[in-house]
């Protein structure tokens, strides 16, 4: 009795410094923010209503979740075509993939948009040489809009759709595929018709992993889109920032949350926590 | 050993892939080296004014300072935070530790706008009270990131946790030692690599931290990449490619020592 006593006092001790500290400084000012969307700037619904009837806040939602599925398909796509090397290649291609995945993990998300406004800019790289090369005579407009914005979050987020791809891809069992193809499949068909479906756990987490990060997506899309193709995060920034309508930014921000809560609840439906890892 | 190797039209489209995610990085290379004032690819000439802009500017070793006191004073606090929740919960394996453990990696998977209009509630908040500790102070952004950050340390020390063969806890304990030496002496030593990773994750993820910083930082507190966002957003200054080039070098020279020395350890 004593022991099982000293026993919870113990985890009880350990585990309160982080519980308060997260308690205090994330749930506490969360629930702020829930209650600054029904009291400002005067108590009601006021700013859901806003939300529903408001051409602009919807325009920015419709563009949210439009940009956010064609990242979803084309990250997916593309991270399929590199976990597969990356997991089955040979050792020297392996090395490779891992390098190409990992050092754009790595690197900041400022330097990676920065990146993407020195190629795509009018006077950046891609510009510049098709213009030498006569190809063009006025610059492309690449960046500062929907495009550039499109290319930014697709270029972060495939490192983060890659594993959980590469996790469904690892636990495959090969004779499978020897059997598929010693019953005379060919390569293509053993891809799509074995390959694919096998890993279909790993290609919907990665698949919700992607689409719920663009959906809150902040840096990436305010440098890429130049203010001309603003997101949910960024229009959280404007109501907050430049046109003090904190009640609005408030009630966006709990919108979004409800609704990136209920597709990961989706997402542990479909997929166990461990697969994703 | 996989026996089924990628054929040539995957090799293609994932040559395409890694071709597009490097495209990025390689570019700031060439604009960091233009000799004009102006972001522009050079024109036969090269110059190294951007670099050395960068280093004779005090804007940029100052917000490199504080990145990195705001770095380390975060990264201890969340490190050690986390590694007491996880021993509490290994130790002891309490009731409830799904909805706490879920509780705890709550700002990793709130959408980081939320989390960051959430820590400016907060900090305004605290400002009302103090002036050295709350919106725009060095103190604030520590703590703000120490939230951020303290959700990826406590899965990695969980992780390494999960691995440890707990009967050599059980011998401990049964041959009489406290709670204490227990967690001191058998139990940190066996996740030390764990816990080093947790402190490192936690300092780079502070040092590029930008999402929420923006929300809590005007003038004073004025971290690396918060810098960077300003010479992006007005007029882009390619002293941020100098930098750029810079900070991918690190990068990639940091991956490519830990894999020498994952692959001389042996370890996977």
């Amino acid at each position: 009795m004593k022991a099982y006593f000293s026993d919870r006092m113990g985890a009880a001790l350990l585990m309160a410094p982080l519980l308060l500290f997260l308690g205090a400084a994330y749930a506490w000012p969360f629930f702020g923010v829930v209650n600054w969307s029904f009291t400002l700037p005067e108590p009601g619904l006021g700013q859901y209503g806003t939300l529903l009837s408001d051409p602009l806040v919807q325009s920015v939602f419709v563009r949210t979740l439009r940009i956010a599925a064609i990242v979803t398909i084309v990250s997916v796509a593309a991270a399929y075509a590199i976990t597969v090397v990356w997991v089955r290649g040979t050792p020297a291609q392996r090395v490779v993939a891992e390098f190409c995945i990992l050092v754009p993990f790595w690197i900041s998300v400022l330097t990676r948009a920065f990146g993407w406004v020195a190629l795509l800019s009018n006077r950046g790289l891609f510009n510049t040489w098709l213009q030498a090369i006569g190809f063009i005579s006025e610059p492309l407009t690449l960046v500062r809009n929907e495009f550039g914005v499109i290319v930014g979050m697709t270029h972060f987020l495939i490192p983060f759709a890659v594993f959980p791809l590469a996790s469904s891809m690892r636990g495959l069992d090969d004779r499978v595929l020897l059997a598929a193809r010693g019953l005379g499949s060919s390569r293509m068909r053993t891809f799509w018709s074995v390959f694919v479906p096998m890993t279909r756990s790993g290609i919907i987490g990665s698949a919700l992993i992607v689409f719920v990060f663009s959906l809150g997506f902040f840096v990436t899309p305010a440098i890429l889109g130049g203010g001309r193709s603003v997101m949910i995060a960024e229009l959280i920034y404007l109501r907050i920032f430049q046109s003090p309508d904190w009640g609005l930014g408030a009630a966006i921000s709990v919108v979004l949350v409800l609704f990136v809560g209920a597709l990961m609840a989706l997402l542990f439906r479909y997929v166990r926590p461990k697969q994703l890892i | 050993m996989p026996t089924y190797r990628p054929g040539p039209v995957s090799l293609i489209l994932a040559g395409l892939v890694a071709l597009f995610l490097l495209l990025p990085l390689l570019a700031v290379i060439p604009v960091s080296l233009t000799p004009t004032r102006m972001l522009a690819m050079p024109s036969g000439e090269l110059s190294l004014r951007h670099y050395r802009a960068m280093i004779e500017d005090p804007r940029w070793i100052n917000s490199i300072l504080l990145s990195i006191r705001i770095g380390v004073v975060s990264s201890a606090f969340s490190t050690v935070l986390a590694l007491c929740f996880s021993l509490g919960v290994w130790m002891f394996q309490p009731r409830f530790t799904a909805a706490l453990v879920g509780f705890v990696l709550l700002p990793m998977v709130v959408p980081p706008v939320v989390s960051a209009i959430t820590l400016y509630f907060l900090l305004t908040s605290i400002s009302g009270v103090s002036s050295f500790f709350g919106y725009d102070t060095w103190l604030g952004v520590a703590m703000a990131h120490a939230v951020m950050t303290v959700p990826f340390a406590t899965v990695l020390i969980l992780v390494s946790l999960s691995q440890l063969d707990r009967r050599i806890d059980l011998a401990a304990r049964g041959l009489g030692a406290t709670v204490w030496e227990r967690a001191t002496r058998i139990i940190m030593p066996n996740i030390k690599f764990g816990i080093i990773t947790a402190a490192l994750l936690s300092f780079v993820l502070s040092w590029e931290e930008i999402g929420v910083t923006l929300f809590i930082t005007s003038v004073n507190a004025i971290t690396l990449p918060r810098l960077m966002w300003m010479g992006l957003r007005d007029n882009i200054d390619p002293a941020i490619a100098a930098l750029s080039v810079i900070l991918i070098i690190i990068t990639v020279l940091v991956l490519v020592v830990r894999s020498v020395v994952v692959r001389l350890r042996g370890a996977p």
